[in-house]
């Protein structure tokens, strides 16, 4: 237990780091254990997947590694945040949540709400993106969508590495079931970060990325280097476009999106999802029914197809939305 | 821990709560999986229990709570759909979780709860408590993922949970011999190097006895166990359900209510005690019976939530939602 402490504090100038993406989900991890004894982190295989410093820095008790039981160990650890503990879940290959959909979706989002409230679930499902790299179709997989269709779950998609420090240290001061989804393409990307443990970024709010006028892009996580270089493309047609990252989507911030669109009057959403229910088609859905009078063209869905991932990397290249593809949406509602 | 007359009496108590409230349900317009007839498994275990003890229960399981001590009137005004309900009519016959007395969820999904359970047994040891966590399931449940990945979890990590096996012989209509390659679940721990313990359902005191013993081994750091207990479902699965083709005969019922009832069983035990007489067992049920009119009454009288409420206890704090 914490000790009442006399000496005066010595509180460092907060500042801020290049960090990469992997290393902002770690030392997230680190200082929210650090900060909370309550945090707890389970996992399969914790000490790889960047989980060798919380290994290093935390004894068994809190840094558990475990054997290959998705679902019971997801309901493990929703039992655990029932009685006084807040985990965070890495299930590592976000294919894997299906097999902790059961839990994920039948106890931790309904739990409070059936309850009448008596109970909270604090907890945190990180799962992770690995796909563009030859793992084929069970290991590629980007399923936040599924879950936006459970109601009691939030979540979010960080593009960055100071939107994912800043959110998933949001995530685990969260008292609902937050699920994270981390994009691998973007793990080694390094930027500007704040080294103040208690830098934020809230749930359910959007970031203007790139201010414009003509047109408004809605990226969603790993899309955004991508969008932005092809925005770069855009404005030498001279075409300005906003390029707006909604970061959570549930609870999905649908102001700042309104208001950007109604700003530009075109909207083309890019989404790494396959294209059927996808987060697009539930944010182009939203601005078709609130704000359907801003618009001068038809919203466009930039998406992953509704095919497997393949292996072959020929293949697999053709699969995901590229720069051109944004670029040739953007063009086409001119 | 020996029980004295008081836990005696309490254990009592317990199961003519479980028996009378359950009688009361069958009058009511609730379609309810009823516990007649496995009273004297679900008390027996929760009486080794500490009031801050954890316990998950099953889709059958208005007596888990009862069992555990829960007060009655808010369980029944939950049945109804009311506002006054234990989870605010958001949960149902299926979902009477009263967490002030320990229950950490009850499972409409087979098998739910058991990770549930361990998860609690998981926290008292990171938290360094001596709480212990008790899992209610049934013989269906124990051919889940969820029921050999959760004791391989305990086990692994030495959890201090109780996983306990209310075989009642069906899973609706499917028997355990139709659905089980070994029919003794609890010949199952070995595979997991936990002890498996059988005992008989139906006589509440060796439930007791058993219960208590997996407690302490749980309580002392010593793991997981896994009991069994062959008990019985006096009532058809569920309320309004219509079974054409018969899975039990009616002398299998009959022969279960008439010599295998868990509150006859133990009545006779307690009567053969120097220190229990006919008149205290007589007050404690009269006592009951008012006890659950009260509850039909509160029930009855209380009000359905506000449809303005729908979105309350989505989350923590009330986000903007749906609209």
């Amino acid at each position: 237990m914490l000790d009442t402490i006399n000496e005066p504090l010595i509180i460092a100038e907060p500042t801020s780091t290049q960090l990469s993406y992997m290393d902002a989900i770690v030392q997230a991890q680190k200082e929210e254990m650090l900060r909370d004894e309550r945090v707890v982190m389970i996992g399969e295989d914790v000490s790889i997947y960047g989980g060798t410093e919380l290994v290093r820095s935390f004894d068994e008790n809190r840094v558990r590694n475990m054997p290959i039981s998705e679902n019971s160990f997801t309901g493990m650890a929703i039992g655990a945040a029932m009685t006084g503990l807040r985990p965070i879940v890495d299930l590592t290959i976000a294919s894997f949540t299906y097999l902790a959909a059961d839990q994920i979706i039948n106890q931790a989002s309904k739990l409070r709400y059936m309850t009448g409230g008596q109970i909270q679930v604090p907890i945190v499902f990180r799962a992770g993106m690995y796909y563009k790299i030859g793992n084929a179709a069970q290991h590629s997989d980007r399923p936040y969508p599924f879950f936006m269709s459970a109601p009691g779950l939030k979540i979010i998609v960080p593009s960055t590495a100071a939107d994912m420090k800043g959110l998933l240290k949001s995530a685990v001061r969260d008292d609902d079931p937050v699920m994270i989804f981390e994009d691998c393409n973007l793990w080694a990307k390094k930027d500007l970060v704040s080294t103040d443990p208690d830098f934020l970024i809230p749930i359910g709010c959007a970031d203007i990325k790139r201010p414009g006028s003509d047109v408004t892009i809605i990226s969603i996580g790993a899309c955004l280097p991508m969008v932005l270089a092809a925005a770069k493309t855009l404005q030498k047609q001279g075409i300005s476009a906003e390029v707006v990252d909604p970061r959570t989507l549930v609870p999905l911030d649908k102001e700042v999106l309104i208001r950007s669109v109604a700003k530009t009057g075109r909207l083309v959403i890019v989404d790494n999802a396959h294209r059927t229910n996808s987060a697009a088609s539930e944010i182009a859905a939203v601005i078709a029914e609130e704000a359907f009078e801003s618009l001068r063209k038809p919203i466009q869905r930039v998406t992953t197809a509704d095919v497997h991932i393949p292996f072959s990397p020929v293949l697999e290249k053709i699969v995901y939305p590229t720069a051109a593809d944004v670029i040739g949406a953007v063009n086409k509602i001119q | 821990m020996s029980l004295r007359k008081s836990d005696h009496l309490e254990m009592y108590r317990r199961m003519q709560r479980i028996r009378i409230f359950e009688e009361a349900v069958k009058t009511l317009p609730v379609e309810g999986h009823l516990s007649i007839g496995q009273e004297g498994a679900i008390v027996g275990a929760c009486m080794a229990l500490r009031d801050d003890d954890y316990i998950t229960g099953t889709h059958r399981s208005h007596g888990h709570p009862i069992g555990k001590g829960a007060t009655l009137a808010p369980l029944m005004a939950e049945l109804l759909g009311k506002v006054t309900g234990i989870c605010r009519g958001r949960g149902g016959s299926m979902h009477l979780a009263d967490f002030s007395v320990g229950v950490v969820g009850e499972s409409a999904i087979v098998g739910g709860g058991i990770p549930l359970a361990t998860g609690a047994g998981f926290s008292a040891q990171v938290r360094g408590t001596d709480q212990v966590s008790l899992c209610f399931f049934g013989d269906g449940a124990s051919n889940q993922g969820t029921f050999s990945e959760s004791m391989n979890l305990a086990a692994v990590w030495n959890l201090p949970v109780i996983f306990f096996c209310e075989n009642n012989g069906y899973a609706i209509s499917t028997s355990v011999g139709k659905s089980h390659g070994q029919p003794d679940i609890a010949k199952r721990a070995d595979g997991y190097g936990i002890p498996g313990v059988i005992v008989d359902g139906q006589d509440a005191l060796s439930v007791y006895k058993a219960s208590n013993e997996a407690v302490i081994r749980a309580r002392n750091g010593d793991g997981p166990t896994l009991i069994e207990a062959k008990t019985y479902r006096f009532e058809e699965h569920c309320d309004n359900l219509n079974i054409l083709i018969p899975y039990r005969s009616q002398e299998e019922i009959d022969h279960h209510v008439t010599n295998r009832d868990p509150l006859v069983i133990y009545q006779a035990a307690l009567l053969a005690m120097p220190e229990i007489n006919e008149k205290d067992l007589d007050s404690i049920t009269a006592e009951v019976v008012t006890e659950v009119q009260a509850a039909v009454e509160f029930a009855q009288q209380s009000a359905y939530p506000d449809p303005a409420d729908l979105y309350q206890h989505m989350y923590s704090t009330p986000i903007h939602y749906p609209a």
